[in-house]
């Protein structure tokens, strides 16, 4: 198309266009006719939406205190801090950070009277798991006091500082929570944490169980 | 000692910020026919109140997609997203709750995740977070914690990632990025030199919408290492994980 029928075409239509709504603007509307004033005020105050402020509380913080048996080497006093987030009612995740003194002797060493591990004696860990609520409901203390709990399961994967050596480790275990108040609860945990070690001269996978007992605080 | 200061730190430090939201609740008034007050925030808690049309409540605190309510008697109990969603505020509007969805997903900015792998042998635990600069376009911060038979280390790099096809519930995604590896041998064997080495590394992945802030991540990464001996070490690192967005 040539250029110029172009631009004549373009004129036309937009001389159409604003043509139509200019007589548009013209016409009077059908409503004001013999009315004096507005039926209805055309003024619609703006909604605005937002989020009330809730308070929400879905971390949970935990400090505890407990035994750990480390294959070997005795029972040994462990403490640690947890810190959880609760994704729905059912799932939560959490990572935990441990450490427990120098573990005891074992008893290759004591028998042999030898130090299998030198300087190396201290234990520690970390993990980050994913836990579920499998079984939440209330207890009863006497005939007027209930109190939310929850039986869950854990399993989740960290790292252990032992021996002198970075440890890739498996974590499971089940816990039970009994919340004091809305936002105090109560904790006892049962973990098995396994890794592959060699302090002994053979490879072997060990495992680990660990008891403990913690307070938590709902933020 | 410094551990312990350390836990001791992590544990109270929360208590130590001003209480928020103590004094003023938010109000709501119920517009259903009723609203039931459950014994706790879960599935399974019995109903043991209801609350009346018209009756104001307040709303104490929220935990996941329940929100615990008192009532102008006093009594205290939990209620479900669904239900709450159907009051109103003092004004008479509906109350807007805070519930994300797969659009919300979409449209995120942040994003936090956690995944497990294995790192040429060795396994590998990772944390990254990520910023959403656009739908398609994201950079992210990552770091490895590795743990293999003979070495242990560290990875950490940052990326840019990029995502052609955001609004899929499945959804592929490209990363190109660069940082530094940490190796240090095992103890138990003969020593050697810990090193610290520069790498880039490139990536493909899938991510997958779970619900509400949830998503499922895995992916693939082709590290290379600078080294200052002869040779420029690859790495193939497999890892798949959980990762949620705010």
């Amino acid at each position: 198309m040539e250029s110029g029928l172009r631009v004549l075409l373009l004129t036309g239509l937009v001389a159409a266009t604003t043509g139509c709504s200019l007589f548009g603007r013209d016409e009077p509307p059908m409503e004001d006719a013999g009315a004096s004033a507005p039926v209805i005020s055309p003024e619609v105050e703006r909604r605005e939406i937002t989020t009330p402020k809730i308070d929400t509380e879905d971390f949970e913080i935990t400090a505890y205190l407990g035994q750990i048996s480390v294959e070997d080497f005795g029972s040994n006093f462990i403490y640690g801090a947890r810190v959880g987030y609760h994704v729905s009612e059912s799932l939560f995740l959490e990572g935990t950070y441990a450490m427990s003194g120098d573990v005891d002797r074992s008893s290759v060493e004591v028998l042999d009277n030898i130090d299998l591990l030198g300087d190396d004696r201290d234990y520690s860990y970390y993990d980050l798991a994913v836990g579920w609520n499998l079984l939440p409901g209330e207890v009863f203390i006497g005939r007027n006091r209930a109190f939310n709990s929850a039986l869950y399961v854990i399993g989740g994967a960290g790292n252990t500082s032992f021996a002198g050596e970075d440890l890739f480790t498996l974590t499971f275990g089940a816990g039970y929570r009994v919340l004091a108040t809305d936002s105090i609860a109560l904790r006892f945990d049962v973990r098995n944490h396994m890794f592959d070690n060699d302090v002994t001269g053979e490879d072997k996978t060990t495992h680990n169980i660990e008891f403990n007992l913690g307070v938590s605080w709902f933020f | 000692m410094r551990q312990f200061i350390l836990i001791a730190a992590l544990v109270f430090l929360p208590s130590v910020t001003p209480a928020y939201g103590k004094t003023s609740h938010y109000e709501a008034v119920v517009a259903e026919p009723f609203l039931e007050l459950h014994t706790g925030p879960g599935r399974g808690f019995p109903v043991f109140h209801v609350v009346d049309k018209g009756e104001q409540i307040d709303v104490v605190k929220r935990r996941t997609d329940w929100f615990q309510v008192r009532t102008a008697k006093g009594v205290e109990g939990w209620v479900k997203l669904e239900q709450m969603a159907g009051t109103l505020d003092t004004a008479g509007r509906p109350t807007a709750l805070d519930d994300p969805t797969a659009d919300d997903y979409v449209g995120r900015r942040w994003e936090v995740g956690l995944q497990l792998g294995d790192l040429d042998g060795a396994s590998v635990i990772s944390l990254y977070g990520g910023y959403h600069f656009t739908r398609n376009l994201s950079t992210e911060l990552r770091v490895g914690d590795i743990s293999g038979d003979y070495s242990s280390g560290w990875i950490a790099t940052a990326d840019i990632v990029h995502q052609p096809f955001p609004e899929w519930r499945v959804s592929p995604y490209a990363a190109l990025g660069t940082g530094v590896i940490h190796i240090e041998p095992a103890a138990t064997l003969v020593q050697t030199e810990d090193r610290t080495d520069q790498v880039g590394h490139v990536g493909l992945g899938l991510r997958m919408y779970v619900t509400r802030r949830f998503m499922f991540r895995g992916e693939y990464n082709s590290y290379l290492t600078f080294t200052s001996r002869d040779d420029n070490e690859e790495l193939d690192e497999w890892k798949a994980g959980f990762a949620f967005f705010f």
